[in-house]
């Protein structure tokens, strides 16, 4: 009974997952349809060995890897060449159904064997594919393995040697960014901000060639306080502030000088929630003029000075620092705090490309798939650049059970380790008496599945060797 | 063998009244335990029916001796109803969402159709919480007007009953406190049908039951008293807060009975609360803890239960077992990898099991016969204890007066003796902290003298262990099936490779990689001697040809002493970890690579290159890998173990060693090294002078004192690696140092720098020191110095010694990394144990999804290729390159 109900939810999780796909195929498919007839015109600027090649139909990757190599290639280099013995291993190979890593890295060896003048033999082909064909069925994960346990092992048992020191140079110089273990705790927290939030812009193809073009974009996206603009007095005798706008900086930073009149007296009322003044605007010499609103008092005043030096007239409020660098002959801003919705919306910038390191935000802009290939990457990055190699795989195991529920949930008693179904197991973990008083009430069943569980009652965990019901003995055929 | 029974499932549930007064033996009425005499009073807390702790006496109830009776509940009729804490908020949400009157829930009809299920989805219906109800409204069932409850910890309740006065317009609030009657009565009230919508299942938890009437007295099994030495009894701190209770309780009766004032019986009401509240958790907010007569908070029912020392974390999840030993780990290099050393002494008091057959009787009675002492370790080993089949077991004692020879004859099939160890038995092998499964591993038994575990060095890395006091644990298998899994799972051999990341973990380690890194440098030639010495312990059957015979005399080279333990088919191509990474690399040419640092193997032989720790060292392991992968994990063993030996000898020919005056340098040097740190120094004083001018540009998004820092901190760093440049050159091959940091065994040319050139600048968090007096580190320097002496730079080295600011400087910076071990072990370990917790009852199930035990699918494929990181090569699937290698028998 066990057994089929199992089944049953199998399949009506993958009937799910069949009536989700043309879902997204059509929205793919509205994607490429603009795209199709630029693609079309790639096809005919293509050499006529590259459209031979992509005649092979062959993965993306490795169509990219022959085609390079075969245009790398002179004509008489070319008359030479067995064009179509390559296509029959590469046929062979994609017929073995290899994972594509593997199959490009032969086909690498092969190509570079051949460039070198040493041609792989048939035979040895063979005996290169027989070999892989083993080493494939030998690195498949095993039934009832402990993955969990592995994954937890893996990373947590790192987390003791790494550095505790918050705070490091990534790549760049003048942005801190939290690395290491308090890092790697924050990830696996699911915190709603991280300490250090941080974003690494790329730009379209039209900013990011040069530098001024970049830093266009990137005035665009640096909060930037009025003071920046230009001179603020605080008038004690005419009881005022007032702030004479610079149009040169204005001009360089490329904003119109009206745009900046407006949104300070603005934001100072929206976003600093001070009401307490009016305002005077001289247009033509980019004069603004606050008055507050209660005049016998100086604090009000000087109160009213901060909040206009400080308010925000050009830029993301929550971004504080933009740095523009160059890195791989492209120009790319990292910037010191994160808002993607709003860096989205900015012209100029890469969405495609644009990371943050908050990934709570991702999940609410981009959704809880961009969040869990965040949290792989973040955390994959994390350990990466304290020396720690650990599989990917690993990672997103973790991943893929904080995400498991559409939202991105803690690792620890507010998320998973919290909501378990067995009672026992979640008395073991923390918070133990409120646990098993809320059981009583509603009623709960332990059905000891789980690995606490059984081991607290004294029988064998169904992992593992545990977990193995049927022995067979195959019978040799007759 | 027994049938393995499961429990199928655990109900949890409350306890009603009614099933408290059934399931209880005894009605406890009398405060005290026991009289004069050291009897247990009847009727009192440790009435003889509710089992028995003193040995030889037999319980009341069922008849059973101390150890097999489990103990019976009592239990002690409440004078009046009393909450129970836990259960306060689930009373103060009842309360203020059902009817004061009626009892029913303030909701009607349409508003609970909102939480009830769809149709189509049973889970999609919601449990209704206290912030669904608007709080005063009007019952819509009865009309009645509600009133606001307050809760006031810890557990009283007070309904603030407003009322508007119809002169004067005014809204009068009267508080009026609820009795634990009152609560009681309007739980009862409630509908059945209104608790489910509340997620209270009500054939099980009915709410009135939180307000006790009856409390269960626990056996004393769950509370035993112990006996002092001066013969006093003492009592545990659950039967020392059950005798308050039923004191007060009776008190409470009597005062009831005599018609006592209202205020007095209130008093006894809270008093009596206090006391079982305090009973069910003695560390409830706004509530002194019950204390011990010695000021010792009491240890009650919900303390039992918690933390780390509790009876879930400590005695539920953690077992205790039996035969297992501890003790200090020392290093033998002689060992294999898959042994362990075990002292005489332990493996003479644990034993295995053995069944006595027909074919092993004579082999079991010379066991007997030898019985409890062994001697010594070359003679056989004896046994402990005789098993009879009726379950009697017999204790073997030595000696004229012993027992051995008669037992020996008594003994036929089917009985079972507990054997002592011997060698080659399996045993568990574990160092804490256990934060991975090699820290348990399983390895062959050798016996041996002295009095600590003996292990091969190479297999420290997955244990994380070395020998500076190190203890470690071995646990001695029972069962055949626990040996078999013992064996084929957790062996070391199984486990040289990671599952963290598909390489070996265990491999040559400090010595054995200087000493391969000494034997295969460059070309050496050694006559038949030197070469057998060199492989005396590995295990080659047959001396390779010479490599060259000159005047008749045969030599063998150094790469063929190191091919002699590779197998035959190994082709492996690739740079070691002593490359310089020069440019244009050499390696094509005629003559080679000048440090020799390409590794050709063809088949199994050398042909050039130094082997190190890219070779053979753990984590790297680069040939190892490539064994396992063609051959299995038992050839990779023995690999390991003829490495560790013939490493071992070859660094044994020379010796090796270090001393004070291998750091020493010569004038030139000194000098050398002397205006390096005089330029850093007049530099950094003359960039300072640029900052105190204000000249000093600062870099984009930056203060010009950050700036400053920033710059000061890179220019010293490189004049401390410039000194270490210097210092490196006049040292070479011959230095120690040098062959550790290039070979990869041990320490760094930055290491070496320190001790011949220059410490360097001290930081913390990064930053220059800056801390301590006003405006400087120390009262030495003047206020606002900003110098690179006055914040931690140490210009002299460890062994031309340090002056007293430097070494104060050099103290701090140490700290910080004594501090930063202390801080991070704690929060790695907590990262750890949550974790394992969420992820523990991930496996993958039989068609290749991964899924929680529960059945829920987490992945479809593992790993989204379904490969096992564990047999991974470095994460691919196939180590494509490794075979390319060794088919081609060519670099790649």
């Amino acid at each position: 009974m066990a057994e089929k109900s199992l089944e049953e939810k199998v399949n009506a999780a993958l009937e799910e997952a069949v009536i989700e796909e043309p879902v997204a195929e059509e929205v793919a498919e509205k994607k490429t349809r603009s795209k199709k007839a630029k693609k079309e015109e790639e096809v005919e600027q293509l050499s006529p060995i590259a459209q031979e090649i992509l005649s092979w139909n062959l993965p993306k990757t490795l169509f990219v890897l022959t085609k390079n190599w075969a245009e790398s290639k002179t004509e008489e280099e070319l008359e030479e060449l067995d064009l179509a013995h390559l296509h029959a291993r590469i046929q062979r190979l994609i017929d073995e159904n290899f994972p594509v890593s593997t199959t490009t890295d032969l086909v690498k060896i092969l190509i570079s064997k051949h460039d070198a003048g040493k041609e792989v033999t048939d035979e040895q082909f063979e005996e290169i594919l027989a070999r892989i064909n083993r080493e494939f069925q030998m690195t498949r994960v095993q039934p009832c393995e402990a993955v969990g346990i592995n994954a937890a092992h893996s990373i947590g048992e790192p987390g003791t040697q790494m550095t505790m020191r918050t705070f490091h140079f990534a790549g760049v110089a003048e942005i801190n960014v939290t690395l290491g273990l308090p890092r790697l705790i924050e990830i696996m927290d699911a915190r709603k901000e991280p300490s250090t939030p941080t974003m690494t812009i790329f730009l379209d193809e039209d900013y990011r060639e040069s530098r001024d073009k970049a830093r266009e974009v990137s005035w665009k996206i640096e909060a930037a306080p009025l003071h920046e603009f230009g001179d603020i007095e605080t008038d004690i005798a005419e009881m005022c502030v007032l702030v004479q706008v610079n149009k040169d900086v204005c001009k360089k930073r490329k904003i119109a000088l009206s745009e900046v009149l407006a949104k300070a007296p603005q934001k100072i009322r929206d976003k600093r929630h001070y009401r307490e003044f009016e305002v005077e605007t001289d247009e033509v010499e980019g004069i603004l003029k606050f008055i507050p609103k209660n005049e016998d008092s100086y604090q009000n005043l000087f109160q009213l000075a901060e909040h206009v030096r400080q308010v925000i007239v050009q830029g993301i409020d929550d971004i504080r620092r933009v740095v523009v660098r160059k890195e791989n002959d492209e120009y790319i801003l990292h910037t010191e705090g994160s808002n993607l919705k709003d860096v989205f919306e900015i012209e100029g910038v890469d969405c495609k490309r644009t990371k943050t390191n908050n990934i709570a935000e991702i999940a609410s802009t981009l959704g809880i798939e961009a969040a869990r290939a965040a949290t792989i990457d973040e955390a994959y990055a994390t350990l990466k650049e304290q020396g720690i190699s650990v599989d990917r795989r690993h990672i997103m195991l973790v991943a893929d059970i904080m995400c498991m529920d559409g939202e991105v949930k803690q690792i620890g008693r507010h998320g998973i380790a919290g909501e378990k179904e067995s009672v026992l197991s979640r008395a073991s973990f923390e918070v133990t008496v409120n646990h098993l008083l809320d059981a009583a009430i509603a009623h709960e069943f332990d059905e000891l599945s789980g690995v606490t569980e059984n081991v607290i009652v004294g029988q064998p965990i169904q992992l593992g060797t545990g977990d193995v019901k049927l022995m067979v003995r195959r019978v040799p055929p007759q | 063998m027994t049938s393995p029974k499961r429990i199928g499932k655990i109900e949890f549930g409350l306890l009603s009244p009614k099933q408290i007064r059934d399931m209880s033996v005894c009605k406890v009425i009398w405060p005290d335990t026991y009289d004069d005499d050291g009897f247990p009073y009847p009727k009192g807390l440790m009435d003889p029916s509710l089992g028995v702790i003193d040995p030889g006496l037999r319980c009341k109830t069922c008849g059973q001796k101390q150890g097999d009776c489990p103990g019976h509940f009592g239990h002690i009729d409440l004078a009046k109803p009393v909450i129970h804490v836990g259960y306060t908020r689930l009373i103060r949400k009842l309360l203020r969402i059902t009817c004061r009157d009626c009892g029913r829930l303030l909701l009607d009809k349409e508003e609970i159709e909102k939480f009830s299920a769809l149709e189509d989805d049973p889970y999609s219906a919601e449990t209704i919480g206290e912030k669904d109800v608007k709080k005063e409204r009007v019952c819509p069932y009865c009309g009645e007007q509600q009133y606001k409850i307050n809760f006031e910890k810890p557990t009283s309740f007070v309904e603030v009953i407003s009322v508007v006065d119809e002169n004067t317009g005014k809204t009068i609030k009267t508080e009026q406190k609820l009795t634990s009657a009152d609560i009681r009565e309007r739980l009862e009230r409630i509908t059945d049908d209104d608790l489910r919508l509340l997620g209270i299942d009500p054939d099980v938890a009915r709410p009135e039951w939180a307000v006790l009437t009856v409390l269960p007295v626990p056996p004393v099994t769950v509370r035993p008293s112990i006996i002092l030495e001066n013969g006093q009894r003492s009592e545990d701190d659950l039967t020392h807060k059950l005798v308050d209770i039923i004191r007060i309780n009776q008190r409470f009766r009597e005062n009831q009975d005599a018609g006592a004032p209202q205020l007095i019986i209130e008093d006894l009401w809270e008093l009596l609360q206090y006391h079982v509240t305090t009973y069910l958790d003695n560390e409830v907010a706004g509530c002194p803890p019950a204390r011990h007569r010695s000021g010792r908070p009491l240890k009650t029912l919900s303390q039992r239960l918690k933390g780390k020392d509790g009876r879930f974390r400590g005695s539920l999840s953690g077992k205790r077992v039996n035969f297992s030993a501890r003790t200090v780990i020392s290093p033998d290099p002689n060992l294999s990898v898959g042994e362990v050393g075990v002292p005489l002494a332990i493996a003479n008091e644990m034993s295995v099991p053995v069944r006595v057959t027909k074919q092993n009787i004579e082999d079991i009675r010379a066991m007997i016969r030898i019985g409890p002492h062994r001697p010594t370790l070359r003679d056989p080993c004896g046994a402990n204890y005789v098993n009879r089949p009726d379950g009697r077991r017999i204790r073997l004692i030595a000696g004229p007066e012993g027992n051995c020879d008669t037992v020996a004859e008594m003994i036929e099939p089917g009985w079972k003796i507990d054997r002592q160890l011997r060698d080659g038995d399996i045993v568990l092998f574990n160092r804490q902290p256990s934060l991975h499964r090699m820290s348990i591993m399983s390895h062959r038994i050798k016996v041996m003298n002295g009095r600590t575990f003996r292990l091969n060095p190479a297999v420290c890395p997955p244990y994380n262990a070395d020998f500076d006091g190190d203890e470690m644990n071995l646990h001695v298998p029972q069962t055949e099936e626990a040996r078999a899994e013992a064996e084929l799972l957790v062996a070391v051999q199984e486990n040289i490779l990671s599952p963290r990341f598909g390489a070996p973990i265990i491999g040559g380690l400090h010595d054995h990689i200087s000493g391969i890194f000494i034997l295969t440098n460059q070309t050496k030639w050694y006559t038949k001697s030197e070469f057998l010495y060199l492989l005396k312990y590995t295990k080659m059957d047959k001396m390779p040809e010479p490599g060259k015979i000159v005047d008749g005399v045969p030599y063998w080279s150094n790469k063929q002493a190191f091919s002699v333990i590779l197998p035959k088919d190994v082709s492996m191509f690739y740079k070691a970890t002593c490359c310089q990474n020069c440019n244009p690399c050499t390696k094509d040419s005629e003559a080679g690579c000048p440090n020799d640092a390409f590794v050709r193997i063809v088949d199994g032989e050398l042909l050039c290159g130094t082997i190190d720790k890219k070779s053979v060292g753990a984590m790297d392991g680069a040939i190892l890998n490539r064994i396992i992968r063609l051959h299995g994990t038992r050839r990779a063993r023995e690999y390991i173990d003829d490495l560790t030996k013939l490493s071992i000898r070859a660094i044994m020919i020379n010796g090796f060693s270090y001393g004070i005056n291998d750091t020493d340098l010569g004038k030139n040097e000194h000098k050398q090294i002397r205006d390096v740190l005089d330029q850093a120094e007049s530099d950094a004083a003359q960039k300072i002078s640029i900052f105190e001018q204000g000249h000093l540009e600062p870099m984009p998004g930056r203060t010009p004192e950050e700036t400053l820092e920033l710059q000061l901190m890179s220019q010293l760093g490189k004049a401390r690696d410039r000194t270490g440049d210097i210092a490196s050159r006049h040292l070479g091959f011959e230095n120690s140092s040098v062959v550790m940091a290039v070979s990869g065994a041990r320490g760094s040319m930055l290491n070496m720098a320190q001790m011949a050139g220059c410490i360097g600048q001290q930081a913390v968090r990064g930053e220059r020191l800056s801390r301590g007096y006003e405006d400087r580190t120390l009262p030495h320097f003047r206020r606002g110095d900003k110098g690179a002496g006055a914040h931690g730079f140490v210009r002299n080295s460890y062994k031309s010694g340090l002056t007293p600011t430097e070494f104060f400087f050099h103290a701090i910076g140490g700290r910080e990394g004594l501090v930063d071990t202390a801080v991070r072990t704690s929060q790695s370990g907590y990262l750890q144990r949550r974790m394992i917790n969420a992820l523990q009852d991930l496996k993958v199930a039989y068609d290749g999804t991964v899924r929680s035990t529960g059945g829920k699918i987490i992945q479809f494929v593992y790993g989204e290729d379904g490969t096992d990181p564990a047999k991974s090569a470095s994460g691919q699937p196939v180590d494509v390159k490794g075979i390319a290698e060794s088919v081609l028998k060519e670099e790649i």
